[in-house]
């Protein structure tokens, strides 16, 4: 392992592995990326891997689309297959308060540039999914450019393509403690040893809370456990992600065939917590026959939970941190983290790097909830 | 290549011992790792069959014996279950 490095990301999932990745196209290569179990072993790999532009605030519709863009040509750039697919993104509306948040949203996306459908839910059924059970839904809206990938792949790509560049990436090496001399930063310590470097980048996902805690930071990011299940591999029926905020649900047909997908328990308390229960099974289950009743006869053969590191606007902590010289957040992503990583990973290495950043994060700071400036992403599953 | 390459370790997702030697030979150390990647184990055994012999493999490849060989997480159900048993008889609407 290296004992000094230029720069110190810790965490190995998508994002702190692309973030090395384009540090080191911007020439930043002695760069060491820390994981304490093995890549994307945290909230990356137990993602839903969804990829959606569809979204409620103008700083959240640009990231993605902007990522989009990059995912369409990322299998090529990085020499790697991520099993990018664009299937579209359906999303079905149930209430006033939907059918309003929806048309907003349109008028924004469209204003965009986003190609993006108001659909009746006949329209629904006749042209997107023809097995949906259509019963209570008032409309929905389609964009065709939104899809999937797989996180897993993502983040190895990442990590060999950054790896090729020069950046080390050890793996199974927790950091206890982040070292700073006054507000400088110098270093991290490990299991393993120290690492000295100037900048540190905390991509920690939930575990970036008690990692900035070792310097008396307290970032507003707390914990959810989140549940997904998966199904026995079937003949592909349906293209799209379909998703719901008021009836509470996600699911997408895999590349591999089978149903994945999950919803977030709203009586979820906080904290850390990554085990399986039997209310999921149970609640997803009757959700998903409600919605495609022919999945009555497919059978689960697998449910798994991981966490969201939810901010209380629902918005990522990107860049530099107030009262350190040295120490950057990219963390936050409140259960949207893999869908806009590229493009999130590609400014905040522009930043570091010193170069004007395509988009500003500013906005994105942490500052922004001492200075009350916070506008919340409504468009959370 | 080797004669064991064509041999089927993971018989629910059709994955071959030579795929897991090359994924243990490009740097992956543990079942849960290879799984990810390879998808073996993911099928309806859930791992029951191929995992020991995944292990094994890599124990073989890295010198490391196989107590040492770290397995992936048990995830349930234990055997797969149809959606409709879960969801019960009435498929009362849940909103």
């Amino acid at each position: 392992m290296r004992r000094t490095a230029d720069c110190v990301i810790v965490g190995g999932g998508v994002v702190g592995c692309a973030i090395a990745y384009y540090l080191a196209r911007l020439g930043i290569r002695n760069t060491v990326v820390l994981e304490r179990r093995f890549l994307a072993s945290g909230g990356t790999g137990r993602c839903g891997g969804g990829i959606r532009q569809q979204w409620s605030t103008e700083e959240n519709a640009r990231l993605a689309m902007r990522s989009v863009r990059a995912f369409e040509d990322l299998s090529e750039e990085l020499g790697a297959d991520i099993e990018f697919l664009q299937g579209g993104y359906l999303v079905l509306a149930y209430t006033d308060e939907d059918v309003q948040q929806f048309t907003k949203n349109v008028v924004l996306q469209r204003s965009l540039g986003l190609e993006v459908q108001e659909l009746t839910p006949d329209e629904a059924r006749r042209d997107v999914v023809p097995m949906l059970n259509v019963e209570g839904v008032r409309m929905a809206t389609y964009c065709a450019k939104d899809g999937s990938a797989n996180p897993f792949l993502t983040t190895k790509a990442y990590a060999d393509a950054a790896r090729r560049l020069g950046v080390e990436i050890e793996l199974y090496t927790p950091v206890t403690r982040i070292l700073s001399d006054g507000p400088r930063i110098t270093g991290v310590e490990t299991q393993r040893g120290t690492v000295s470097a100037p900048i540190v980048v905390n991509a920690a996902g939930s575990y970036s809370v008690p990692l900035a805690r070792t310097l008396g930071v307290e970032l507003p990011i707390t914990p959810y456990r989140r549940e997904i299940l998966v199904t026995e591999p079937l003949e592909r029926f349906f293209d799209p992600m379909i998703i719901s905020f008021s009836f509470g649900i996600y699911f997408r047909q895999a590349k591999h065939g089978s149903v994945i997908g999950g919803f977030a328990d709203p009586e979820e308390p906080g904290g850390f917590n990554e085990t399986s229960s039997l209310d999921f099974l149970v609640t997803m289950s009757k959700k998903l026959v409600h919605l495609i009743p022919a999945l009555h006869s497919v059978k689960v053969v697998r449910q798994w939970a991981g966490m969201y590191d939810l901010t209380p606007d629902a918005r990522p902590l990107l860049g530099p941190t107030d009262g350190f010289e040295g120490f950057y957040q990219a963390s936050g992503f409140s259960g949207h983290g893999f869908m806009i990583a590229p493009e999130v990973a590609k400014l905040v290495a522009q930043h570091i790097a010193g170069r004007e950043p395509d988009i500003d994060i500013g906005p994105l700071n942490a500052r922004r909830f001492a200075e009350g400036k916070v506008k919340a992403e409504r468009s959370v599953v | 290549m080797s004669a064991k390459d064509d041999i089927v370790i993971c018989r629910c997702e059709d994955v071959t011992h030579g795929e897991i030697a090359g994924a243990v030979d490009s740097g992956l150390r543990s079942v849960e790792e290879i799984k990810r990647v390879l998808r073996c184990g993911m099928g309806p055994c859930q791992g029951r069959t191929c995992s020991r012999l995944i292990a094994r493999i890599i124990a073989e490849r890295t010198g490391s014996p196989v107590s040492e060989i770290s397995f992936p997480t048990v995830r349930p159900p234990s055997r797969p279950v149809e959606i409709g048993t879960l969801a019960g008889k009435r498929h009362e609407k849940n909103r």
